[in-house]
């Protein structure tokens, strides 16, 4: 197929030159077809998408699709994300964000963007390690991995991101991995359609370091690896906590309604004007 | 016109409003909370959005987000939060997001003096944040101003497609004064808009007058921002001519600003010593002068409106017909080295600078104009 010719080409930018930074075999780009797939399929406008990130390998995403976008600071993205939604409630607001971006440095804005329930569809791309500074350890790498920043070995808990998501409050959380696309892809297109603060942790391979790290070689041997270490919600709920050691969650894990920061503040107009 | 008794902050808060900010975004900090307070009661009953942040990066955040939206947007705080800011006034000076910062300065650093006032955020409003960029920063020394300059950030905000800082302290935010508020309508300036469509729109081109159009997110003008340097296309870059392109014209933008912005008030101009202050002390200063002047002391005041970027043009012609400055300061002498390095040694620049927390007097002021005339 030429590439005029993809089904999804009109969401890439026409006066974007390719390619795009990402290294071959690298996780994010099964994503970025996940994500505007579901865009295609709820059929919003392009105008009305306003698509913000922070900084690290997933950040560069809006880049290249043809929405407004806005690429902010370290951590921060949901803080913006937040403005934007407030100002103009009827864009749809969409993050993305990596592991160090989203737990580590932007950690408080992610735990406040979930409390708020603002209406926002959050993506952390967790690849587990700093990919662009060079392989560093982050919030999210394995216990006694050795990374740059850890040679002797990570000796913290890798944080669980969803589920601190979840307890924070958030109206939806998922995981998946590029690995389990039709997952992925029901799971992108939930957490948009989601009203409230819906969060997807997408477990993504990063090739250059923590497949080097791990002593996983090529792409195809960390999805292995994803598809090994993963177990459906379904399943583990029947499993017990020694049986659901190292492995990763995988399904909605949470979808509940809860009302909107911004039906809170509507309502608060609303009763305010009548006084 | 209409008289009221009003507190500096909440004339900041007004003069906000006036000029049209309908979004708030902060987090509170002595002595600026009620800046805070007022906005989240006013904001809503004007259909506007106030929202409480986790700390001061997410409060700026949110005001850039709300901004790019469309909205005018600001938000307030003291040193230590005006600290954790500098990031994103950085990454609004680099995407050039009009938005509205008051500092409400005391005493430094790091939590310093909650309570007490200070001058020492001058240095830290220019260049607080990393790398070359320009800033325009205003400094009201009375209750009026606070409400007539916070109303102007918002204009020039909007002109320049700036952050615009308004710097005031302690004393200023927390007196209470008369104001005179307009009772028409004062005039508001809006960002401008394209007059392309969008497939010929250039978002961070240069129109002319180094300010490019800026439509709002959800306008159809679908663009890119980033805090990355960026091409007119405002997609990244490390091409070095793109990028000499963007700082020069972001510097020219502000440098055209300045011919507009010599903001100050003189009395006694042209006297063989000059006073030149700004905020609180100012106040100390006037009342200092006409003091001495009973005494037979030819002195004046300039008082300064605008800190940055720095009155050369102003501060020259002070100097021209002087024989001598003095810069009276809440701080180890921050303005007093600008007026050093326009001076190039015509007259004699000298410093009184009080630290201790306490306010600059109009006595210390006298003992020290006396001094130097004796």
């Amino acid at each position: 197929m030429k590439h005029e010719d993809h089904p999804m080409r009109k969401y890439l930018r026409p006066n974007k030159k390719m390619p795009t930074i990402w290294c071959s075999g690298c996780g994010i780009g099964i994503f970025v077809q996940s994500l505007v797939r579901a865009i295609d399929r709820i059929g919003y406008s392009k105008d009305d998408v306003v698509m913000v990130s922070g900084i690290g390998c997933s950040s560069r995403i809006p880049i290249y699709l043809d929405f407004n976008t806005l690429h902010t600071t370290h951590g921060r993205a949901l803080t913006f994300a937040t403005g934007v939604k407030l100002a103009r409630p009827h864009l749809k607001v969409i993050t993305i964000m990596g592991d160090g971006d989203a737990v580590a440095i932007g950690g408080n804005h992610l735990i406040h963007a979930a409390k708020r329930n603002v209406e926002i569809s959050a993506f952390v791309i967790n690849n587990q390690i700093y990919g662009m500074t060079g392989g560093q350890c982050s919030p999210t790498t394995p216990y006694r991995l050795k990374t740059t920043t850890s040679p002797y070995g990570n000796r913290e808990a890798a944080f669980d991101v969803a589920r601190v998501v979840e307890a924070a409050g958030a109206a939806f959380v998922g995981r998946a991995t590029v690995y389990h696309t039709p997952l992925l892809d029901r799971l992108t297109e939930a957490a948009l359609r989601k009203k409230g603060f819906a969060m997807v942790e997408v477990i993504a391979q990063c090739v250059t370091y923590s497949g080097r790290w791990m002593g996983l070689a090529s792409a195809a041997e960390m999805m292995t690896w994803q598809r090994d270490n993963s177990v459906r919600v379904e399943r583990a709920k029947e499993m017990s906590e020694t049986e659901l050691a190292g492995k990763m969650v995988i399904g909605v894990l949470t979808d509940r309604e809860r009302p909107t920061y911004n039906e809170e503040y509507n309502e608060l107009l609303a009763e305010e004007s009548k006084v | 016109m209409k008289a009221v008794l009003l507190q500096g902050n909440e004339a900041c808060a007004k003069g906000a409003l006036a000029a049209g900010c309908r979004f708030y975004a902060g987090y509170p900090i002595t002595p600026s909370s009620e800046i805070m307070e007022f906005m989240a009661r006013e904001v809503p009953r004007l259909g506007g959005v106030f929202i409480q942040m986790e700390d001061e990066s997410a409060s700026l955040g949110a005001v850039i987000g709300a901004s790019l939206a469309g909205v005018k947007s600001m938000t307030a705080t003291s040193g230590p939060g005006f600290s954790v800011m500098q990031e994103h006034i950085g990454f609004a000076c680099m995407t050039e997001v009009p938005c509205v910062i008051v500092d409400v300065m005391r005493g430094g650093p790091s939590t310093g003096l909650a309570t007490q006032p200070s001058q020492a955020d001058v240095m830290q409003a220019r260049w607080g944040t990393h790398g070359d960029h320009p800033i325009i920063v205003l400094a009201p020394s009375s209750v009026q101003e606070c409400f007539e300059l916070t109303a102007k950030a918002f204009n020039l905000a909007e002109r320049y497609r700036t952050p615009v800082i308004v710097i005031t302290d302690a004393i200023v935010g927390q007196m209470r004064e008369e104001v005179t508020l307009p009772e028409a309508d004062m005039e508001i300036e809006v960002r401008p808009q394209p007059t392309v469509p969008p497939e010929e729109f250039l978002p961070y081109g240069d129109p002319g007058n180094c300010v490019p159009a800026m439509p709002a997110f959800g306008d159809g003008y679908r663009y890119h921002v980033t805090g990355l340097y960026h091409d007119v296309h405002g997609f990244p870059t490390t091409q070095s001519g793109e990028i000499d392109f963007l700082i020069r014209r972001l510097f020219s933008k502000i440098c055209q600003a300045s011919q507009h912005l010599q903001w100050f008030d003189s009395w006694y101009e042209h006297s063989e010593t000059m006073v030149i202050a700004y905020g609180c002390v100012a106040r100390s200063a006037l009342r200092a002068v006409r003091e001495v002047r009973e005494k037979g002391l030819d002195v004046g005041l300039t008082k300064l409106k605008v800190l940055w970027p720095f009155m050369d043009a102003t501060i020259s012609g002070v100097l021209d017909n002087c024989r001598r400055v003095l810069v009276p300061e809440m701080n180890f002498g921050q303005i007093s080295r600008e007026v050093e390095r326009v001076n190039q040694g015509r007259c004699e620049i000298l410093t009184l600078n009080k630290v201790d927390g306490t306010a600059l007097t109009p006595p210390e002021i006298v003992r020290k104009l006396e001094e130097i005339h004796s």
